[in-house]
C-alpha cells in the first residue's frame, strides 16, 4: 500500500520504538503532524519553544539509553533549535531531529520560512541529511537512528521538504543499515589492552580520570569494578559524575576548575593517568602547558579517534567501545599474577589523604540569616537520599549541584557541560520526567537561566510533569559576577538583574505551586512539602546569599595545581 | 610542514561542504584544495594540500575521517607520490620577447594554446615548485592572467587509496 512521506516518517519512528517526539508545528511540517494525528503509538509532547523540544528529547536521551526525537519547522523552527542540537552535539547525546522544509521546487528562492537546514546545522551535528526524493524517508530515517546511537553517539537531522512529505511510495523499513564509509570500532586492540593493564600494575601512582563516556556506553559497572580491583583512586568529570559512585572512599570527586584539590592535585602529580571516556577539555585540565610540565604515563581509552592526542600526548591510545575495552582490560588483570605494589600504593594514598586535609573538603561557611546555595543542594540530596534526576541549568547553581549532590547511579546527572546552555534544565527534566514517571525529578537552577526557557511550565501544565524546580536566586547571574569581582575589579557589568518577576506568581499563573524560601530554617520544609507533593510541579524560589562563590577554583588559563581554595584569592 | 592530503567520500551534495567548513571551523590551513568525480560516479576523490604541526595534521586526518561522507583518507606526504597542477598562464608577448617566452615555455615543457597580436596563453603542468620557477623565469611584469587547479596527487607504485 501506498503511504505519503509523512505517514511514512512517522512510521519510521514506530518501527524504531519512539515513544515520545517533542515537537512544535508549522507550515512545512503540516503533513507530518496530520500523520501524527491520525496514530496512537507516538506521542507528541508540544513545547512552547524549538529550543526546548531538542532540550527535552536531550534529556530523555540522557536519562535513558535511548535515543531523544525532535520535530521542528522550517526557518525559525530549525533555527530555533540549533542551540538544542548544539547542546547535544557537545555532550555525545543520540538525537534524532526532524525539520521540515519548503518544498523542493522553492528550495534556493528565500521562500516564507526558508533557511539552508543542513548548512546551519552542519557543524553542530553528527551527520545531517536533505530527503529529496519520498523514496529515500524510510533509508533515511534509518540511517539517522543508526549514526545517532553506534560509535561516538550525537544528533542528526533529517530534513523534509514539504512536497516531499505528501508525496506517496510504498514504505519498506530497511531491516539493516550499510554505510560504507562509517565503520565504529567496538573492540580495542588487544595489545594496547595488555600493554596498559602492564602499565597500570607498575604505576606508583595511578590514577583514573573517567568522563561522560562512561555514562554513554553504559560502563560504569566496569568502571567500578576496574577502580575496585586495581585499589586506584578515581575521579569524575562533571559530564562522568555518577559513572563510579561519589559514595565510595576511592573517589576523590570531580576535577577541573571547581574540583576537589585532592583530585586535581592527583591528577598533576600520578605518573600514570587512564583517561576513560574523557576528553581533557579546558575546564577539566587547565592550562595544557602546565598539565604537560609534570611527566607522567598517559593511557587514553575512546570511541573517538580524534579525540585522542587532541590537547594531550599520549602513550597508549586505545580506541573502541569503553565497555568492551575495559571487559577486556579487566579479564587481563584478573589473569595477571601480578598486583598494584601495596607499598608504593600506601604512600600514594596515604599523600592523596593529606591533600584531602589541606583542601578540607568541600566546605562553605554555613548561616542562620541568609540561605547558603551549597545548604539547598545538600539539602536535596539528605532528603531524596542521592537517588532523584537533577538536571541543572548553567553557572554557578550548576557547580554547586555538581559538588554536593553526589551522584551513586549513572544516568542520574543531566547537565549541558559542553556547550554551557543557559534555559537547559527544565525542558531537559521534563524528558525525564516523561521517560521516568513516579521518580523524582528535580531541576536546579538560578533565577538568570530559568528564564531562558520559564515558558515551558505551561508545557509541564499540559502533560502533568511533576518537576521540582529549585531556583538558587541571588539575583545575579552569579557565575558571571563572580568571574567580574575575580578578575574585573568588582566591576558587575550587565551582571544583575533587575526587576525580577515574583516566581511565585509565575508559578501559579501556569497553574502550579510557588514557594519562596527566605530563611535557612525553611529550606528543609520546604523541599519536604514540594517532595511530598507527587502529583505537582513546584516551583521553589530560594532567595540565596548574593555573595557566594563556587570553591575551590582553578582561574581560567591557569594549572591545576594553582588552585584557590577559597576566599583568599 | 607541507601535507597532502588525499580523500574518497560520497559524490553527494554538500559533501565539499563538510570538508570545506571542517578545515574553517577547526582552524587548519587550505593550501589548494581539488575535487572531481572518480571512474566511479558514486565517488569523488579530493586532494588537499594544507600545513601545520605534526599534532594538527594527526588531528586533520582524524576529523576527515569522522566525516560520515569520507569513505577513506590518505596522507600522501608519508610516502612516495606524484603531485601535479595545471596552470594556464597570459602572457604580454611582444616583439622579441615573443620569441624567448617561446623558448622558455619550451624549456618548461609548456604549451601555447592560444596566441594574439600581444599575448600567448601557456599550458603548464608539474608540480608547484616547477609552476613557481616558470613564473619567476618570465617576471611578473609580463604575466597578465594565471590560473591554477591546486595539485593533485596519487601514490607511487602499490600505493592505492581505494574504497
Amino acid at each position: 500500500m501506498e503511504m505519503t512521506g509523512a505517514e511514512i516518517t512517522i512510521r519510521c519512528l514506530q518501527e524504531e520504538g519512539v515513544e515520545y517526539l517533542f515537537g512544535y508545528p508549522g507550515g512545512a511540517v503540516l503533513h507530518i503532524y496530520d500523520a501524527i494525528f491520525q496514530q496512537d503509538k507516538v506521542k507528541h509532547i508540544l513545547v512552547r519553544h524549538e529550543q526546548a523540544a531538542v532540550h527535552a528529547a536531550d534529556g530523555y536521551a540522557r536519562s535513558s539509553d535511548k535515543v531523544g526525537v525532535a520535530l521542528v519547522t522550517s526557518g525559525p523552527g530549525l533555527t530555533n533549535a540549533v542551540t538544542g542540537i548544539a547542546t547535544a552535539y557537545m555532550d555525545s547525546i543520540p538525537m534524532v531531529v526532524i525539520s521540515g522544509q519548503v518544498p523542493t521546487y522553492a528550495i534556493g528562492e528565500d521562500a516564507f520560512q526558508e533557511v539552508d537546514a543542513v548548512g546551519i546545522t552542519r557543524p553542530c551535528v553528527k551527520h545531517n541529511f536533505l530527503v529529496k526524493d519520498v523514496k529515500d524517508i524510510a533509508s533515511t530515517i534509518k540511517k539517522a537512528f543508526y549514526l545517532a546511537k553506534s560509535g561516538r553517539p550525537g544528533p542528526v537531522l533529517v530534513d523534509i521538504p514539504k512536497d516531499v512529505s505528501a508525496h506517496k511510495t510504498e514504505f519498506v523499513y530497511p531491516a539493516t543499515v550499510n554505510i560504507r564509509s562509517y565503520h565504529p570500532k567496538g573492540k580495542g586492540d588487544s595489545q594496547q589492552i595488555r600493554q596498559a593493564a602492564q602499565m597500570l600494575l607498575e604505576a606508583k601512582r595511578p590514577m583514573i580520570y573517567a568522563g561522560g563516556g562512561v555514562v554513554l556506553s553504559g560502563a560504569a559497572t566496569q568502571l567500578t569494578e576496574l577502580v575496585k580491583l586495581l585499589g586506584f583512586p578515581c575521579t569524575n568529570t562533571l559530564m562522568g559524575l555518577g559513572g563510579y559512585p561519589a559514595n565510595d572512599k576511592q573517589f576523590v570527586g570531580m576535577l577541573g576548575m571547581h574540583g576537589t584539590y585532592e583530585a586535581n592535585m592527583a591528577m598533576q602529580h600520578c605518573d600514570v593517568l587512564v583517561a576513560i571516556g574523557a576528553r581533557f577539555d579546558d575546564r577539566v585540565i587547565g592550562n595544557v602547558e602546565h598539565f604537560a610540565q609534570v611527566p607522567r604515563k598517559i593511557i587514553h581509552i575512546d570511541i573517538d579517534p580524534s579525540s585522542i592526542a587532541k590537547r594531550v600526548k599520549v602513550d597508549v591510545p586505545i580506541v573502541g567501545d569503553l565497555k568492551l575495552v575495559l571487559d577486556e582490560m579487566l579479564t587481563v588483570l584478573r589473569s595477571s599474577r601480578q598486583k598494584p605494589d601495596a607499598i608504593e600504593m600506601g604512600v600514594w594514598w596515604k599523600q592523596i589523604e593529606e591533600w584531602r586535609v589541606i583542601g578540607g573538603g568541600l566546605r562553605y561557611k554555613n548561616s542562620s540569616e541568609i540561605i547558603k546555595p551549597q545548604f539547598v543542594i545538600e539539602t536535596l540530596h539528605k532528603l531524596t537520599f542521592g537517588d532523584a534526576f537533577v538536571t541543572s541549568d548553567v553557572g554557578q547553581h550548576q557547580m554547586w549541584a555538581a559538588q554536593y549532590y553526589k551522584f551513586n547511579h549513572p544516568r542520574r546527572w543531566i547537565n549541558s557541560g559542553g556547550l554551557g546552555t543557559m534555559g537547559f534544565g527544565l525542558p531537559a527534566a521534563m524528558g525525564v520526567q516523561l521517560k521516568h514517571p513516579g521518580e523524582t525529578v528535580a531541576c536546579v537552577t538560578g533565577e538568570g537561566s530559568i528564564q531562558m526557557n520559564i515558558q515551558e511550565l505551561s508545557t509541564c501544565k499540559q502533560y502533568h510533569l511533576p518537576i521540582k524546580v529549585l531556583s538558587l536566586n541571588n539575583g545575579y547571574l552569579g557565575m558571571v559576577r563572580q568571574w567580574q569581582e575575580f578578575f574585573h575589579g568588582n566591576r558587575f557589568s550587565e551582571s544583575y538583574m533587575d526587576a525580577l518577576p515574583d516566581f511565585v506568581k509565575v508559578a501559579e499563573a501556569y497553574g502550579h505551586i510557588g514557594m519562596r524560601i527566605d530563611n535557612p530554617a525553611d529550606v528543609e520544609p520546604a523541599i519536604i512539602e514540594a517532595l511530598s507533593r507527587k502529583n505537582d510541579l513546584v516551583f521553589m524560589d530560594f532567595r540565596t546569599d548574593p555573595t557566594e562563590n563556587v570553591f575551590p577554583m582553578v582561574p581560567g588559563g591557569k594549572g591545576l595545581s594553582e588552585v584557590v581554595l577559597s576566599e583568599d584569592l | 610542514m607541507r601535507h597532502i592530503i588525499s580523500l574518497l567520500m560520497e559524490n553527494e551534495a554538500g559533501a565539499l561542504s563538510r570538508v570545506a567548513g571542517l578545515f574553517s571551523a577547526r582552524g587548519y590551513n587550505i593550501e589548494s584544495l581539488t575535487v572531481a568525480p572518480t571512474e566511479d560516479a558514486t565517488l569523488s576523490r579530493m586532494t588537499i594540500v594544507t600545513s601545520g604541526s605534526d599534532a594538527v595534521i594527526e588531528q586533520i586526518n582524524k576529523q576527515l575521517n569522522k566525516l560520515i561522507d569520507v569513505v577513506s583518507v590518505m596522507d600522501l606526504s608519508e610516502g612516495e607520490h606524484i603531485e601535479r597542477e595545471l596552470m594556464l598562464v597570459k602572457l604580454r608577448a611582444e616583439g622579441e620577447a615573443r620569441e624567448e617566452l617561446k623558448r622558455l615555455t619550451d624549456i618548461f615543457r609548456g604549451r601555447i594554446l592560444d596566441v594574439s597580436d600581444h599575448t600567448y596563453t601557456i599550458e603548464l603542468t608539474g608540480a608547484r615548485v616547477k609552476l613557481d620557477s616558470f613564473i619567476d623565469a618570465i617576471g611578473r611584469d609580463l604575466i597578465l592572467e594565471t590560473v591554477r587547479t591546486g595539485a593533485s596527487g596519487i601514490g607511487r607504485g602499490n600505493r592505492i587509496l581505494s574504497l
